[in-house]
């Protein structure tokens, strides 16, 4: 379950978000954020990039900020300063679903499902922008609306499809497994045709064969669908295979930018989950991780 | 995504009906999105409908009465559980935005020589204009579910209910005020007199009144239908949900909230325009929060988002006071007065379905539709 790297890896931990030799426009640029909650700094000086068909994983103790970069990016939170630059405009402080149009789309870490509806009905809320037809064409139905429902039931059919869900279909969603749940929750985010994708714990408390088949699907997402992937996970394992770089947080700041190995064994990374740490057990636990 | 579509669906045979044996079974996506989407649907709204065209030759006028503006009050509940059962928004204001509707359809249906002020104009104005002039006032409202919620949202829209029972009783000139009251529109269309005595093209008043109030509540009810199954009614669906979730894939919550308010007080205006034109006279004191309660009977009664519940509902309401008259009849004299009985019932009815059958009337026929689907096994 080893991921290739389509970018060169760089061979020093920088403090630089951009990976050297990277030619590309980055999807997503981060630069300067603060977000405070009256006096309670929950991020503090964020910058990176996230590029084409790269997989970013940010990891962190609990509180480190991690959702809360989250709900910057999809417009839940307004920072305070800094911009966010996405699709060529700065969306920091626009509203969510005007950033949802624009081609953002997440998961939740607590799954965010509408439990009273089947799951084609909220695979087809995924395509909520993409069906282009107006209040007076949905009452009347016949016409307009009819072809799109139908246009776009069809690519959720594709993703059904591709997130092998087909057996449930037409059950509410409250009653599904905890597993299948967060399945279809991706497949949502999936049905948006998304420019990015930000997905919040996608494993939380799944077992080894559940977390497996999901690795599966974000490996799929990235090499058949090809869309940039930022991903917020516990699940060392998983980030250490899966992603192209990682940033590692600490107390609302970025710690550590880089690749997954280099990010493992960098001091602060390791302080940031053991505590203030003497040398000699530093170099013991590098020694272990290596 | 062109990478995903492993095996494309066969969605071009529109008009396959199924395999024999296999009901169920859809070729098309056009199957799936129909309304009447399995044969048992489709025999029972036809077995429905042929029902509903024979009753008013076997009813006398009176019952017909009462069936024809529970139909009428239906087309309101529909509008009531656009807005808070699909849209979760609860709304106790729906009796301002009746009163709104029957007002404009009143005045502008209503005799220009009368007492009150009327203009005179024909149905096909006055019907829709009182559901655009209610639907406006919805737009206005919307907004205030955008910043409130639950409880709070609940207590404004109570705030709405006092504040037209006052505007109502002090506006004289178009309401008669408290006591007097005025007439409704007159009920004339296509050149038939809905209110006259004499009968029409061999129909009684109630048999005649008994098919208009049919063939609009068809119209509102598929109009209703239409909201649910398309985007709107999912948007609605999932504002109610999960609203941050509902932002975050894409859907305008302002503009669905308020969208909801002015659809469902369309639907109201309608409802108050024709009721109160098939009833005759009424006055402001009928716009009380009472009304609002009877509406939210209906529907929590009825069954929460769903059409088909909301019209059972109404009906039962409309039915409500002709029970309690039966039921009175056993009751000691002296005792308790049949309003008292009714308000008991109203009282009984909502709290045994909430805490027994929460989908209502219609979850009690999905209980018994699913019991003969898999009948003689009983899972």
């Amino acid at each position: 379950m080893s991921a290739a790297s389509p970018h060169a890896p760089s061979s020093t931990v920088s403090p630089r978000p951009v990976p050297e030799g990277h030619v590309s426009e980055p999807v997503v640029s981060v630069r300067g954020v603060e977000l405070a909650f009256s006096g309670v700094k929950a991020l503090q000086g964020v910058d990176f990039d996230v590029f084409d068909n790269e997989l970013f994983a940010v990891i962190g103790p609990n509180g480190a900020g991690k959702t809360s970069i989250f709900n910057v990016l999809s417009g839940v939170y307004r920072p305070q300063q800094g911009t966010v630059e996405f699709a060529g405009t700065d969306i920091r402080g626009m509203r969510p679903h005007k950033i949802a149009n624009l081609g953002m789309a997440r998961t939740f870490q607590n799954i965010e499902l509408f439990e009273n509806l089947d799951v084609v009905d909220n695979l087809m809320l995924g395509r909520h922008a993409h069906l282009g037809y107006g209040w007076a064409a949905s009452v009347a139905w016949f016409g307009k609306a009819k072809r799109a429902e139908v246009a776009n039931r069809r690519r959720v059919e594709e993703i059904i499809d591709f997130l092998e869900i087909e057996g449930y279909r037409q059950l509410p969603v409250g009653m599904l497994p905890y597993g299948i749940q967060k399945r279809i929750e991706l497949g949502r985010a999936l049905a948006m045709e998304p420019k990015l994708l930000l997905l919040d714990e996608p494993v939380a408390g799944m077992n080894g064969e559940e977390t497996e088949d999901m690795a599966r699907f974000i490996l799929d997402i990235r090499n058949e669908l090809r869309i940039p992937m930022i991903l917020v996970e516990h699940d060392m394992g998983l980030v250490m295979d899966l992603a192209d770089r990682v940033m590692a947080m600490d107390f609302g700041k970025p710690v550590a930018t880089g690749t997954p190995h280099e990010v493992q064994s960098h001091p602060d990374v390791i302080r940031a989950y053991l505590g203030p740490v003497d040398d000699a057990t530093l170099a013991e636990v590098q020694g272990e991780l290596a | 995504m062109t990478t995903m579509l492993r095996s494309a669906p066969p969605a071009q045979a529109r008009k396959s009906t199924g395999v024999r044996g296999r009901p169920l079974l859809r070729t098309s996506y056009h199957q799936d999105l129909a309304l009447a989407n399995t044969p048992a649907k489709r025999r029972s709204v036809i077995g429905l409908v042929i029902a509903s065209f024979v009753v008013p030759f076997l009813l006398t006028d009176d019952l017909l009465q009462v069936l024809t503006l529970g139909m009428i009050s239906a087309v309101g509940a529909i509008g009531l559980n656009l807005v808070t059962g699909y849209a979760g928004q609860v709304s106790l204001g729906h009796a301002f935005f009746i009163g709104v509707g029957a007002y404009t359809g009143a005045v502008l249906g209503g005799d220009p020589d009368g007492a009150m002020l009327g203009y005179g104009l024909p149905m096909w104005i006055w019907l829709p204009a009182a559901g655009v002039v209610a639907a406006v006032a919805g737009l206005i409202v919307g907004p205030l579910a955008v910043r409130l919620r639950g409880l709070y949202l609940a207590i404004v829209t109570l705030g709405l209910v006092f504040l037209g029972d006052h505007v109502f009783r002090e506006a004289r000139e178009i309401t008669g005020g408290p006591g007097v009251g005025r007439r409704g529109a007159e009920l004339e269309l296509f050149g038939i007199d809905f209110s006259s005595m004499e009968p029409i093209s061999g129909l009684s008043r109630g048999q005649a009144q008994f098919f208009l109030a049919l063939v609009f509540l068809i119209i509102f009810a598929i109009l209703g239908r239409n909201i649910a199954r398309s985007g709107v009614g999912r948007a609605f669906g999932a504002v109610r949900d999960r609203d941050v979730a509902a932002a975050v894939i894409g859907v305008d919550l302002t503009k669905y909230k308020v969208m909801a308010f002015a659809m469902s007080s369309f639907f109201a205006g309608v409802t108050g325009a024709l009721y109160y034109a098939v009833i005759g006279v009424f006055e402001p004191g009928a716009f009380s929060l009472l009304l609002s309660i009877q509406y939210l009977a209906m529907v929590l009664i009825g069954g929460v988002a769903t059409i088909s519940g909301s019209i059972m509902g109404a009906l039962f309401i409309a039915l409500l006071p002709r029970l309690s008259q039966f039921i009175a009849g056993f009751v000691p004299d002296g005792l308790i007065s049949v309003f008292q009985l009714e308000a008991i019932l109203y009282g009984l009815l909502i709290m045994g379905f909430l805490i027994f059958e929460p989908r209502g009337l219609f979850g009690i026929w999905t209980r018994i539709r699913n019991y003969w689907k898999g009948w003689p096994f009983s899972y």
